[in-house]
């Protein structure tokens, strides 16, 4: 009778012990947070601190009882989420995953949207829509299909043109050769001014934004710079009089207007100028031919050249310092680079 | 591509720029492993497991490094726009520090944040002798302890640790293919990695049952230095483009049963005129109709 009552508690321990091993049931304290987009559980319980003080295959073996249970909870999610076949009936068992909920700083900053460009603004009014080009023509001449532009195109190559026609408008004595060849390089210096000029207005649309602060990732301007510093040091109680400076800076807190000063003549005074002046005025108001202020179109005139005369010198500074130049300019600051 | 200086000559150049400009959805974030000057066998091996682990979304560089990422930041952002990597980990070892391991990661090729650890106690794959899972394999994340709550520069180490380890955002998973487990533990000023092999046994019900199996490096850390960047700075770096925000669809909405619910906005129909299904049986008669029009003819006869 003992003997059989020991068997029956023995099973009865093997049993239980059996289903403690199978059982997918964790006790926590605190529930874990789970962002199943990342395959991530938060375990907010403090560990057993005493504990895991103690002597190393100790501490082992508590880590991984710690990470087993919350291991099940996580895979326990997991399984409850939405599953089902991949590749039919015989594939493997995939279960969607939701998106991250953990905010994650991004790589890079988010892309700004370009404003379109001259073309695009023009097919959007008048909708027109961009059309599908196959890739391959029939070319009559060779009886098959080539592609449309490029190695073997269809229509031959045009540095080989051999005939060229004069029409009928132009001078008998002109070389045809050299015009087709003069209007391709027209042709392409336009194109490539106007991709320059989109490009420009979407810089230039992209840097206004007003009272945004300072790029903290170092990526301002000269002159942004210049504007924050100057904004900066008028922003005090006392308008800037009072401010540390640098020992090249000026005393005078810098001007709203920034150096320019606009005189008006005195309300009351002298009739006789007021009077002209109006009288001036009309004339050119009422006259057929346009007036020309001779001054402010010099003035503007030799702006321009300077801004070209500028802009052609960097572009020649660049051109001529090439990729080492480039390299050169940074390499100053760390020594080798090595890696 | 969108401000080039000078445009790509060739498809592939183009495809190159293309793959590293900014993007609505960015690309997997790349990790670059540099040993410092004085880098010793124990931060080598370590470095060399950690890229086992990120394979293929890592750069081992072999040669050693002399920068002090503490001090001048420029070598480390040159790397990273080199080699497109935001995220970064670097190894040295003096007396002062020894077993030294900055991890970092970087925003606009600029570094964000960095949290120099101390390496304890090491145990590196080759150490253990169990079989291993395959490279690439998307690991789960645990972490455990109240101080990556309570603490903001523990706070920051967790989001730092979940970003470098994280892999790639995939939208399903195969069930069978979760084999890969790290678990942090924050106990005591330190921090426990251990990596875990997953097994999934049967059990009574649906989810399987889990046994775990120690692989892989194993680390125990100690916070050292921090460099973690201003909050307005990481707050920038966290902002969204709106276009990522999934779009709301109007006029549906869901009961507590389940039931999807949408609304219909119609015109005003004129029930006169309704179209309805033809019984051709109720259908006017034409003697009924020549009732109705009240004796106009309705077939017109040809004048000759």
């Amino acid at each position: 009778m003992a003997a059989v009552r020991v068997e029956e508690v023995l099973s009865a321990a093997e049993e239980q012990e059996a289903e403690k091993r199978r059982s997918v049931v964790v006790e926590k304290e605190l529930e874990l947070e789970f962002d199943l987009g990342n395959l991530l559980a938060l375990d907010r319980n403090p560990p057993p601190a005493a504990a895991l003080r103690g002597a190393g295959p100790r501490r082992e073996a508590l880590l991984r009882a710690l990470a087993r249970d919350n291991t099940q909870l996580l895979v326990a999610q997991l399984w409850e989420l939405p599953a089902e076949r991949a590749g039919g009936a015989g594939g493997p068992l995939v279960a969607r995953l939701p998106e991250p909920t953990f905010r994650l700083p991004r790589e890079k900053p988010p892309p700004r949207p370009r404003p379109p460009t001259r073309w695009e603004q023009f097919a959007r009014l008048k909708g027109i829509r961009p059309r599908k080009k196959t890739s391959l023509v029939w070319d009559e001449q060779a009886k098959e299909w080539r592609r449309r532009w490029g190695y073997k195109r269809a229509g031959g190559d045009p540095a080989r043109a051999w005939l060229a026609e004069v029409p009928a408008n132009a001078d008998p004595e002109e070389d045809q050769f050299a015009r087709l060849r003069r209007e391709k390089r027209e042709r392409v210096a336009r194109n490539e001014l106007n991709r320059l000029r989109n490009l420009a207005r979407a810089h230039r649309a992209g840097t206004t934004v007003p009272a945004a602060p300072l790029h903290p990732t170092g990526h301002q301007s000269r002159e942004e710079l210049g504007h924050v510093a100057r904004v900066a040091r008028v922003s005090t109680a006392s308008l800037g009089r009072f401010q540390p400076r640098l020992p090249k800076e000026s005393a005078e807190p810098p001007s709203r207007s920034g150096g320019r000063k606009r005189r008006f003549e005195p309300l009351l005074g002298n009739l006789a100028a007021e009077r002209s002046r109006q009288l001036e005025m009309l004339r050119d108001m009422g006259s057929k031919k346009p007036v020309l202020d001779i001054t402010r179109a010099v003035n503007k005139q030799l702006r321009q050249e300077e801004a070209e005369a500028a802009a052609a010198k960097g572009k020649k500074k660049q051109s001529q310092r090439g990729k080492r130049g480039r390299r050169q300019q940074r390499v100053g600051r760390s020594g080798k680079k090595s890696g | 591509l969108i401000y080039c200086y000078r445009k790509p000559k060739t498809k592939r150049a183009k495809r190159f720029l293309e793959k590293r400009e900014p993007k609505l959805k960015e690309n997997t974030k790349n990790a670059m492993l540099i040993k410092g000057g004085n880098a010793n066998l124990t931060v080598t091996d370590v470095l060399k497991d950690i890229y086992a682990v990120k394979k293929p979304f890592a750069v081992l560089y072999k040669k050693k490094n002399i920068t002090r990422p503490f001090e001048d930041q420029t070598s480390l952002e040159f790397f990273s726009k080199k080699s497109d990597c935001s995220l970064f980990m670097f190894g040295s070892h003096n007396k002062k520090r020894p077993n030294n391991l900055i991890i970092g990661r970087m925003f606009d090729y600029h570094v964000l944040d960095m949290i120099e650890l101390g390496i304890e106690k090491f145990v590196s794959l080759k150490d253990v002798k169990n079989s291993k899972c395959p490279e690439g394999t998307k690991p789960m994340l645990i972490f455990a302890g109240d101080m990556f709550d309570v603490n903001e520069e523990y706070r920051r180490l967790k989001s730092l640790l979940i970003d470098f380890f994280r892999g790639p955002s995939v939208p399903n998973i195969r069930l069978a293919g979760l084999e890969y487990v790290l678990h942090f533990t924050a106990v005591d000023g330190k921090i426990y990695m251990r990596s875990y092999k997953v097994l999934l046994k049967k059990s009574g019900c649906k989810i399987p049952r889990i046994e775990l199996e120690e692989m892989g490096p194993s680390l125990d850390l100690v916070m050292r230095r921090t460099h973690l960047a201003s909050d307005d700075h990481y707050k920038q770096s966290l902002k969204q483009p709106k276009a990522l925000k999934p779009k709301k669809k109007k006029n549906i909405s869901h009961d507590v049963f389940g039931t999807t619910y949408g609304r219909i906005h119609m015109q005003k129909q004129d029930l006169a005129k309704l179209q309805t299904r033809k019984m051709k049986g109720l259908r006017k008669r034409p003697a009924e109709k020549s009732a109705e029009d009240g004796g106009v003819s309705p077939k017109k006869s040809k004048s000759s």
